[in-house]
């Protein structure tokens, strides 16, 4: 390629000598370049304008074709992938630790017709209205005498209402069988199980799908042939379960809150006993998702897995843990809560506007102090605290094995400040999920190590690596242990079962950012028997609100601690937990009378 | 003698306004303008009323109003068309000024009528989106920015078009307007293609673009739920999309017939988003196939015409107008199909909305005026042996 000069100095040299103008040659070279430049530039644009044409007429044309299909199509008559093919009966079976069945199969039919087939059509279709009362008359009558050559009935019907049709009589009224996956239990353990449904669907066969929960989590694992047999162990307990749902559904409706939660968990194992979500729904009939609006308000929605709220109190019992296991306070150390407070600016508060002075660590506990608390946080300084509540899982999602999970990533503070180190001491500022709080306590229960929470049975406790002594973790049970022999739960003494816990009150954040002042997610995280716990009990109630005292009361000490109370009242004995019976009181009852 | 003295009274040259106007204007998109918004207006008639019902007004009072803005669409399409392109581009500098303040104050002194975004401007009788006039106007000064940079020594027009684009898309997403932030992306790219951009950089470009959606996708739940909602090969009955596919369904060839049609009461979008599924069910396909091939021709015509086009301002200015018109009618159309996720976009000239309507026959005016009939030199070019 030869390039031209930009200035055409062959010919500008001669005409200087010449004496002529050399500017009108140098724009007669810029206006033949222009005008060359813009002759390649639409060359270019007219291809370049070409191909946008072609394919806005492509997409037109598509965009076309697709409407024509959908206007003409008659759902046609769906076949089966593989003809005939039977897939009954293949998806595992789910069943709680002592094998009782909570999902399986069921077959049934679906019920189609093919018009051309009827002999009687108007007859079918009021035969079909009789049965089925909520199909439309009308309509029917159109399609059974319109051209289509296939109309979908039913996807499901039930055994009663297949000999019904039978008895119709008419050839041009067909089923094909469905196997469809069936809850027993009904809402028990919802969310767990989550559910399932028709993925690839012809007359002959549908597959059967999970679409949440363990259903979907194990999925591949519960649709593999090889496992036909083998049904998924879970580590729920339906009896325990059961009582527990009944538990909260009646504390939920007398707490008068919009919501609740409650997880039982093994300390030594991780499994989870029982879980529990309310409102629920019915995995054979799942609801829809929400498309409008706070996806958390659908019953859908798992509080004890998926929600991450800021569970308040509760969390004080970790800075005290620590605080233990670093060798910096006894528990009758004596930490100075009195105030005013000011951390990076902002005034450190008691609830109700308290000053209790001069209290040792216990007391802090038991009185539920902030300001102490956010001393003995501030000792231990951020960098520390961050490592311990990182080794209690809060920063990651919980590995509980339902798809939900994996949701659940707990909010903490991009710049975790002094100020963050002292409200996340008492609760706020950090959310993460009643799952997360579970294991968390389960730490302090069995003496020092990490369980991660599991759904799945096992066998022998599954301690992780240990996460503080066993003499500050023992030291921390004693002061659950006075929380509620003196402290704000005392209405969660279960006789026999010594329970121990901490209350936790946090008031919900508003979406527009601050804080509701009559708004609460209401907490007791609680192990049984404290002296050598085996479970934890993590309950919590949303915007719960009764009137006691002539007062409305809010505060976790009123509202969900009962609960819990009553809840282990009823599935410690399920669980073939022993009550500690004290031998004193065995002379109360001896004969009073004699004569 | 005056004559002499100070040189003619420069005569008027050449024709009337109007007798150029109508010579010269590309009569056939003009038509096909004017019955897509009749149609708009007699699909109006059979959606809007549940919508009336529903806001206790009488039962063409969204009619009315349609045909008031129709009107007025109407009056604007024709003068912008009118304009010739040096005045559109000098407006459109102006008008991109404004907008762009607009767009600007938005979050200060906007509403969002309860509906999560802040996009509209309360004007008590009427609102107003600032983002449908921002479309037009970005598409006319990013095109002259564009083709300056084409001339020997120009500013690098590429550039500041560029930089003006992500503002404006920023803005827009801000919002959130994902729709009409990439309608406005669109618009820019197709330019840039036109104006010879490198296919290297355009497959880059590509990969960005998804990349942008996978982000959207993973940090968006809003945006997520719809894009799962697409992908799910079970098609819930009880949504929009459901909704929709049913209406079309049961329109079939010849349609249900006027007034008898069911999808406008359960659609609350029936209006506006899926217009198309309600002209679907009460006429059927005939209706359907006609409306798409209105906007095909106004953007294949549009098109074809810029071809010829030698002057690079308007050729680009031309193809973006066109561009993000015929974008958004197969947008809003593709949904409805299902051959693409859920996206709120009206189709333009025949969704109801104030806005909407006028902001179309703005742009649809300028894009008339950019095809509009006019010398090319070719001539000259023959003379010269170029061509």
């Amino acid at each position: 390629m030869i390039r031209t000069p930009l200035r055409p100095l062959a010919r500008i040299l001669p005409a200087r000598e010449k004496g002529e103008n050399p500017d009108a040659i140098e724009r007669e070279n810029i206006r033949r370049r222009h005008a060359e430049m813009q002759d390649r530039a639409r060359v270019r644009a007219e291809g370049r304008l070409l191909v946008l044409g072609l394919f806005f007429l492509c997409a037109f044309v598509v965009v076309g074709g697709r409407m024509a299909l959908m206007s003409t199509s008659e759902p046609a008559e769906p076949v089966a992938s593989a003809p005939g093919a039977a897939i009954a009966m293949q998806r595992a079976d789910i069943v709680d630790r002592e094998g009782r069945i909570l999902a399986t199969n069921f077959e049934t039919h679906s019920l189609y017709a093919q018009p051309p087939q009827m002999v009687d059509p108007i007859a079918a279709a009021q035969g079909l209205k009789q049965i089925f009362p909520d199909l439309d008359e009308a309509r029917m009558i159109k399609d059974f005498t319109g051209k289509r050559k296939f109309v979908w009935i039913k996807k499901r019907i039930s055994p009663e209402q297949q000999q019904a049709v039978h008895d119709l009589g008419d050839p041009g009224l067909l089923f094909g069988p469905r196997e469809m996956r069936l809850y027993p239990n009904g809402r028990l353990a919802a969310h767990v199980l989550g559910g399932a449904g028709f993925g690839k669907e012809g007359v002959n066969a549908a597959e059967v799908i999970g679409v949440a929960g363990i259903e979907k989590q194990f999925d591949d694992y519960l649709r593999d042939p090889a496992n036909g047999s083998t049904p998924l162990t879970l580590s729920l307990d339906l009896t325990v379960q059961a009582a527990s749902e009944q538990v909260l559904a009646g504390g939920m409706r007398l707490m008068n809150a919009k919501g609740a939660s409650s997880i039982l968990m093994d300390v030594h194992t991780g499994e989870v006993l029982s879980v529990v979500s309310l409102p629920d729904f019915d995995p054979n009939d799942r609801p829809r998702p929400l498309l409008t609006g706070d996806p958390s308000d659908s019953p859908l929605f798992n509080r004890a897995v998926q929600g991450v709220y800021e569970l308040g109190s509760t969390f004080k019992i970790f800075a005290a843990a620590q605080a233990l296991d670093l060798g910096l306070v006894s528990p009758e150390t004596i930490i100075d809560t009195s105030g005013p407070m000011k951390v990076g600016g902002y005034p450190i508060g008691e609830f109700h506007g308290k000053n209790y002075g001069k209290l040792s660590v216990k007391d802090v506990i038991v009185h539920s102090s902030n300001r102490g608390t956010g001393r003995i946080a501030l000792e231990i300084g951020s960098e520390r605290q961050k490592a311990f509540l990182g080794a209690l899982g809060m920063f990651d999602p919980t590995p509980f094995e339902i798809v939900e999970a994996r949701g659940a990533q707990p909010l903490i503070p991009k710049r975790w400040t002094d100020l963050s180190t002292v409200t996340i001491s008492y609760g706020h500022g950090l959310s993460a999920s009643p799952m997360h709080l579970a294991a968390a306590y389960a730490t302090i229960a069995n003496g020092g190590h990490y369980v991660s929470p599991t759904v799945l049975k096992r066998k022998g406790p599954q301690y992780g690596p240990r996460v503080m002594s066993a003499e500050a973790a023992k030291e921390a049970r004693q002061m659950l242990r006075a929380v509620v022999t003196e402290g704000t739960a005392s209405f969660g003494d279960v006789e026999g079962y010594s329970v121990g816990g901490k209350t936790g009150t946090a008031d919900k954040p508003k979406p527009q950012g601050g804080y509701y002042d009559n708004k609460v997610i209401a907490t007791f995280a609680s192990m049984f028997p404290t002296n050598d716990p085996k479970y934890v009990l993590i309950l919590t109630l949303d915007e719960p609100q009764i009137h006691a005292l002539k007062e409305d009361r809010r505060t976790a000490g009123w509202t969900a601690v009962p609960v819990a109370a009553e809840m282990i009242r009823r599935v410690a004995p399920l669980l073939g937990l022993r009550p500690d019976v004290d031998p004193q009181r065995r002379a109360a009852i001896t004969l009073t009378s004699s004569n | 003698m005056t004559e002499m003295v100070y040189g003619a009274v420069p005569a008027q040259r050449g024709e009337p306004i109007l007798p150029k106007w109508w010579r010269t204007v590309d009569k056939w998109s003009l038509s096909c303008v004017l019955i897509l918004s009749v149609i708009g207006l007699l699909l109006g008639l059979a959606a809007s009323p549940p919508l009336a019902a529903r806001n206790g007004f009488q039962p063409f009072h969204y009619v009315e109003r349609q045909a008031a803005f129709g009107a007025m669409a109407m009056l604007a399409m024709l003068l912008t068309s009118m304009m010739s392109p040096t005045l559109v581009r000098r407006l459109s500098v102006l008008g991109f000024i404004g907008a762009f303040v607009a767009l600007a104050l938005l979050p200060f002194l906007g509403t969002d009528f309860g509906k999560g975004a802040v996009r509209w401007y309360s004007l008590g009788f009427a609102s107003l989106q600032p983002s449908e006039f921002m479309k037009p106007v970005f598409i006319v000064v990013s095109a002259w920015l564009l083709a300056s940079s084409q001339e020997i020594n120009g500013p690098p027009g590429k550039l500041w078009s560029m930089g003006l684009c992500t503002v404006i898309v920023g803005m827009l997403v801000m919002q959130p307007d994902f729709g009409q932030a990439s309608l406005v992306l669109f618009g820019w790219g197709v330019m840039y293609f036109v104006a010879g951009a490198p296919l290297l950089l355009l497959m880059g470009m590509a990969g960005v673009v998804v990349l942008g959606g996978t982000i959207a996708y993973s940090s968006s739940e809003h945006f997520a739920r719809r894009i799962d909602g697409f992908l799910n090969p079970e098609l819930d009955p009880t949504t929009q999309l459901g909704y929709a596919t049913n209406a079309i369904r049961e329109g079939g060839l010849f349609g249900v017939g006027v007034g008898e049609g069911q999808v406008k009461w359960s659609l609350p979008d029936a209006h506006t988003d899926f217009i198309i599924a309600v002209a679907a069910e009460e006429y059927g396909l005939i209706l359907v196939m006609i409306i798409i091939a209105l906007y095909a021709s106004v953007v294949v015509r549009s098109l074809l015409r810029l071809m010829r086009e030698r002057d690079p301002f308007i050729r680009l200015a031309g193809t973006g107008l066109a561009c993000i018109f015929g974008v958004q009618a197969l947008i809003n159309m593709g949904v409805a199909v299902r051959l693409l996720p859920a996206k709120g976009m009206t189709l333009p000239f025949v969704s109801y909305g104030g806005s909407s309507l006028i902001a179309a026959g703005v742009s649809l005016g300028m894009l008339l005026a950019l095809t509009r009939t006019r010398p090319q030199g070719e001539i000259g070019d023959i003379l010269r042996g170029r061509g």
